[in-house]
């Protein structure tokens, strides 16, 4: 039997498509990679992900470019229509950006370019990103980023907070984030994104394989999808 | 019709930037008391009058040019 279906978009300059596939692949998904001048999504996409990288070269804003991309057009219906959508670091930047998700990423507070292991703990568990975990469950993933400083405004917070769409928060200082948050989803809770990269942290041979259980939740979801199409 | 943009970090929003650019300043020897660091947009539009120039770039800065969460932006026609 294969995997569901779980589109991964690549943008001219996205650099973590690949791993994302792979990893995806790994954990028993059948992982398409699909460019960004695509019109629509494969026909039984289960899942989409939108992976890290430098889309159009970061020009203007991180991911303030990429959402004019025609693929995004489909993964809008896609959202819409309540699938699974993950932005994984620019991922997370063009998703933002697109108003698909609240809040936006800035630069680091330090200015510094972080790349390192990092402790997020999980928030809550009613997301396809993080249905396999336990609240409060603390995971060790990678981080790499320059503007990953997520930012909304006191009011805005106060919301996302009431509403339950804070889902990560970094366990120890990263980049300034207000409320030290990692990932958000939006309201319908079925688009999700984060600066942290699961998909380098599928095997505990590369330093953690806390990644593997994120990422196998959204294998589950896309699955739950192609199995009782909405 | 030449239109400039200027985009800035929002007042009370951390400008990390500006504050490199402050403390490079004073390495220098110039005694900054604050620096922010923005983004300036020429544009050429095409349109009848300086007004619709001014509402079309209006659109251009709330949908693209600037992030309405931490971005204020200013717009100045050219002979206006």
């Amino acid at each position: 039997m294969t995997g569901p279906t779980v589109a991964v978009l690549v943008f001219p300059g996205s650099n973590d498509d690949r791993d994302a596939a792979w990893a995806l692949g790994a954990l028993g998904a059948n992982a398409e990679l699909v460019w960004h001048a695509e019109p629509a999504l494969p026909r039984d996409t289960g899942a989409v992900v939108l992976p890290g990288g430098f889309s159009y070269g970061d020009y203007l804003r991180c991911g303030a470019i990429a959402r004019f991309a025609p693929v995004l057009e489909a993964v809008r219906r896609f959202a819409a229509a309540g699938g699974p959508v993950l932005g994984i670091c620019n991922g997370f930047q063009i998703l933002c950006e697109a108003g698909l998700l609240p809040g936006v990423l800035r630069r680091n507070r330090d200015l510094e370019f972080v790349c390192r292991d990092i402790r997020v703990r999980v928030e809550r568990v009613d997301t396809p990103l993080t249905a396999r975990c336990e609240p409060g469950q603390e995971l060790t993933i990678p981080v790499k980023h320059g503007e990953g400083s997520w930012f909304a405004d006191e009011e805005l917070y106060g919301e996302l907070e009431a509403a339950g769409q804070l889902v990560l928060r970094y366990a120890e200082d990263c980049n300034g984030s207000v409320g030290d948050v990692a990932g958000v989803c939006n309201e319908t809770r079925n688009v999700v994104g984060l600066m942290p990269h699961p998909e380098h942290a599928v095997d505990p041979l590369l330093g953690s394989g806390d990644g593997a259980l994120l990422l196998a939740a959204l294998v589950d979801t896309a699955r739950g999808r192609t199995l009782t199409p909405a | 019709m030449r239109v400039t943009v200027l985009v800035r970090p929002k007042a009370g929003i951390l400008d990390p930037q500006g504050e490199a650019v402050q403390g490079s300043l004073r390495k220098l020897g110039f005694a900054v008391g604050g620096a922010r660091v923005g983004r300036l947009v020429d544009l050429e539009v095409d349109a009848p009058s300086s007004q619709e120039a001014k509402a079309q770039v209006e659109r251009m800065c709330h949908e693209l040019l600037a992030n309405p969460l931490i971005e204020s932006f200013e717009i100045e026609v050219d002979g206006t």
